[in-house]
């Protein structure tokens, strides 16, 4: 984890009309370390991250790509830094099968014609690496579970080979079974040397895969924590703001019980 | 999806560490042999996945209806004749499936249609234009008409319906602008544009010999992409399985041609239609432009953010409907010999949609292929043929024609729900 951090982010701030959306706020992302981005609704998350992915370029402030200063004004520019970015609503096509889900918008083709063999080639091999089990890469996407769906949206936005992939509430609306599955692929990302930032609610997620945690508060910088030596109350009170609040009263008086 | 080389379920577990075993064990593996076929076919009704049966099996029983009424319905005359009158609302049906894959509607194909034969015979007739350079000009004039509903529907957000509904009105009224007061303008008897519906290929190695071409065409490509299939390491089919669709396509192929045979042969007209719909076929499904129609009429977000421009998508389809009308209504002046008031109108567009329904495309968008012009427009004019066989007049033949178009849009929307049971849809 030594050197330049992949991607670096130095007093970024955006402003939507009368509101200061965000003041400020530093992030930086190193190869394969997963950094959980956390804060309450319309701490600026997603404002942040559409800074990176170039939905939305920041105001002020400054980005750092492997050390030089980069403007990222469109999402093909982030794409050719090799910012990936999944999105909450999975953006698949239930009607392709997997194979053309993960190829759509890129698709390998022979004499201008589509090259079926060796697209599945490509993915049966992806999905090999990436230890994703899916019963065919030929079946429609929408016989998958919600679990292998997002497994799949995740390895799309890898076949274009990033250095940092965004994940945005990647096991918002999944079972168990399936959240295990998606950590397990989060922690694989790390393994191959990628930069992810993980964008979550669920704290339980949070400390099973993100090597650091930044929180957001309102719009600023409330905290960057290291997992490993840092408790789960300390993260919720740098959420919220205080420790006097509804959450650390709620949970003094379940331990008071 | 059947292959040679994977194990069976059960053995699918011992197997894991080993090479071949790259399909998950949960997969349900078809099985070898004959038996294999029945499986699969009865997991593929039960979970709705009908494709092209539900109107086969009802173009069958039609054909077995009006045949035992009448002798005369399945004589070479009568089936070669239907074959060149599917084809004018056919291709308007070919532009219609693609608008249907995204999931909107041309209601303006019919009047488009119109306006093509119309601008056709005045070039061709009046004008005095080389025939070719009018059915050209014809066919750009329905694109041209085809961008401006697709440009009023992608970039500024009117509603295809509504677009396509004042297209319909407003192309009409062109229509009869361009055929002046007559209103009818007669086409040369002899001339190229009749001659497109009235020629046939009476040798009778013509029809055998396309159609053996088209199935060893077919087995070629077949047995090659299979052969780079085993090679790259992905399933492939059995040698059977490839033995089994030859011969079947062989069958279909090689019986038309013998009934086509016994009559005045090939007809020109049905053939340019045949190599429509494969070409427009495998652009839907083995070019990238079909891919991104299909993704569009998947899940519009998706498409967009894999940096399909969806405009684009959506203006090009409605030009391709439009160009296909026109076409249509080409072949539509040519079968009568020219074009008056009411060409594409009536109900053209009415059949033109429910030929795409009827033959399997989905009205949600998506799901579809272009043969279904084809197989809709089979039953349709079957239906009209064999009562005007019969002598029925027709009222009965609008009110037969409606039930079939609905119990085809039921069965698509049966099929979608157990589909979507069986976590297919």
């Amino acid at each position: 984890m030594a050197g330049e951090p992949v991607l670096a982010l130095r007093g970024v701030s955006k402003r939507f009309g009368a509101v200061q959306v965000l003041t400020d706020v530093d992030l930086e992302v190193n190869r394969g370390e997963v950094v959980a981005l956390v804060g309450d609704n319309g701490a600026g998350k997603s404002t942040l991250i559409k800074a990176i992915a170039g939905v939305g370029p920041p105001d002020e402030g400054e980005i750092r790509w492997e050390g030089k200063p980069v403007s990222i004004g469109s999402p093909s520019v982030a794409q050719g830094l090799g910012i990936a970015t999944v999105y909450q609503d999975l953006a698949l096509c239930d009607n392709l099968d997997v194979v053309g889900n993960l190829f759509l918008g890129r698709e390998i083709r022979r004499f201008s014609i589509l090259d079926e063999v060796a697209m599945e080639a490509r993915a049966q091999e992806l999905l090999r690496t990436l230890s994703i089990k899916i019963p065919s890469v030929r079946i429609p996407v929408a016989s998958l579970s919600g679990g292998q769906r997002q497994t799949v949206a995740i390895s799309r936005s890898l076949l274009g080979a990033p250095k940092i992939v965004i994940l945005d509430e990647p096991t918002a609306a999944l079972g168990v079974e399936q959240t295990a599955q998606v950590l397990d692929l989060v922690e694989r990302l790390r393994e191959q040397g990628l930069g992810v930032i993980l964008i979550s609610h669920n704290m339980v997620d949070v400390r099973a895969v993100a090597d650091r945690v930044a929180v957001l508060r309102l719009g600023r910088n409330n905290g960057f924590f290291t997992t490993a030596d840092t408790t789960q109350e300390e993260i919720i009170s740098a959420i919220t703001g205080a420790t006097d609040n509804a959450v650390t009263r709620r949970q003094a008086k379940g331990e008071a019980r | 999806m059947s292959t040679a080389n994977e194990p069976p379920p059960a053995a699918a577990p011992q197997n894991e560490a080993a090479a071949t075993a790259q399909v998950d064990p949960r997969l349900v593996v078809q099985q070898e042999g004959f038996k294999g076929y029945l499986h699969e076919f009865t997991r593929k009704i039960k979970g709705g996945e009908l494709g092209s049966l539900p109107v086969v099996v009802g173009l069958v029983l039609i054909w077995i209806v009006f045949q035992s009424l009448n002798s005369n319905f399945l004589s070479a005359q009568n089936l070669s004749n239907l074959s060149i009158d599917i084809v004018a609302t056919g291709m308007i049906s070919v532009g219609i499936v693609f608008v249907l894959l995204l999931g909107e509607i041309d209601l303006a194909a019919g009047s488009v249609s119109g306006v093509a034969a119309a601008v056709l015979a005045v070039l061709n007739v009046n004008k005095g234009w080389n025939p070719v350079l009018a059915i050209i000009a014809a066919v750009l004039v329905g694109t041209l008409l085809g961008f401006v509903h697709g440009w009023f529907f992608a970039k500024i957000g009117v509603p295809a319906f509504v677009v396509t509904l004042a297209g319909m009105l407003a192309w009409s009224g062109l229509q009869l602008q361009i055929l002046g007061p007559n209103g009818t303008i007669n086409l040369d008897n002899n001339g190229l544009v009749s001659k497109l519906t009235s020629s046939y290929f009476s040798q009778v190695v013509a029809a055998y010999g396309l159609a053996i071409l088209a199935v060893a065409g077919f087995f070629a490509v077949s047995f090659l992409g299979n052969k780079r299939r085993k090679a790259a390491g992905v399933p492939s089919r059995t040698m059977t399985d490839l033995l089994i669709r030859t011969a079947g396509l062989a069958i279909v192929a090689l019986g038309v041609a013998y009934i086509l045979n016994q009559y005045k042969g090939l007809p020109v007209a049905l053939l340019i239609f045949l190599i429509v719909c494969v070409l427009t076929d495998f652009i839907l499904r083995r070019t990238s432009y079909g891919r991104k129609v299909f993704a569009v009429g998947g899940n519009i977000e998706a498409a967009r953010r894999a940096g399909i421009s969806v405009p684009w998508i959506r203006i090009s389809v409605f030009m391709i409907s439009g160009g296909m009308a026109a076409v249509g209504g080409i072949f539509a002046a040519s079968r009568i010999s020219s074009a008056s008031q009411a060409t594409g109108q009536s109900n053209v567009l009415m059949m033109a949609i429910a030929a795409a329904v009827i033959g399997g495309t989905s009205l949600f968008g998506g799901r579809g292929s272009t043969f279904s012009a084809l197989l809709g427009m089979l039953v349709i004019q079957s239906i009209a043929s064999g009562m005007a066989l019969q002598g029925v007049s027709n009222s009965i033949q609008f009110m037969v024609t409606g039930a079939v178009l609905l119990a085809a849009v039921v069965i698509d929307s049966v099929s979608r729900r157990s589909q979507k049971a069986a976590g297919r849809a």
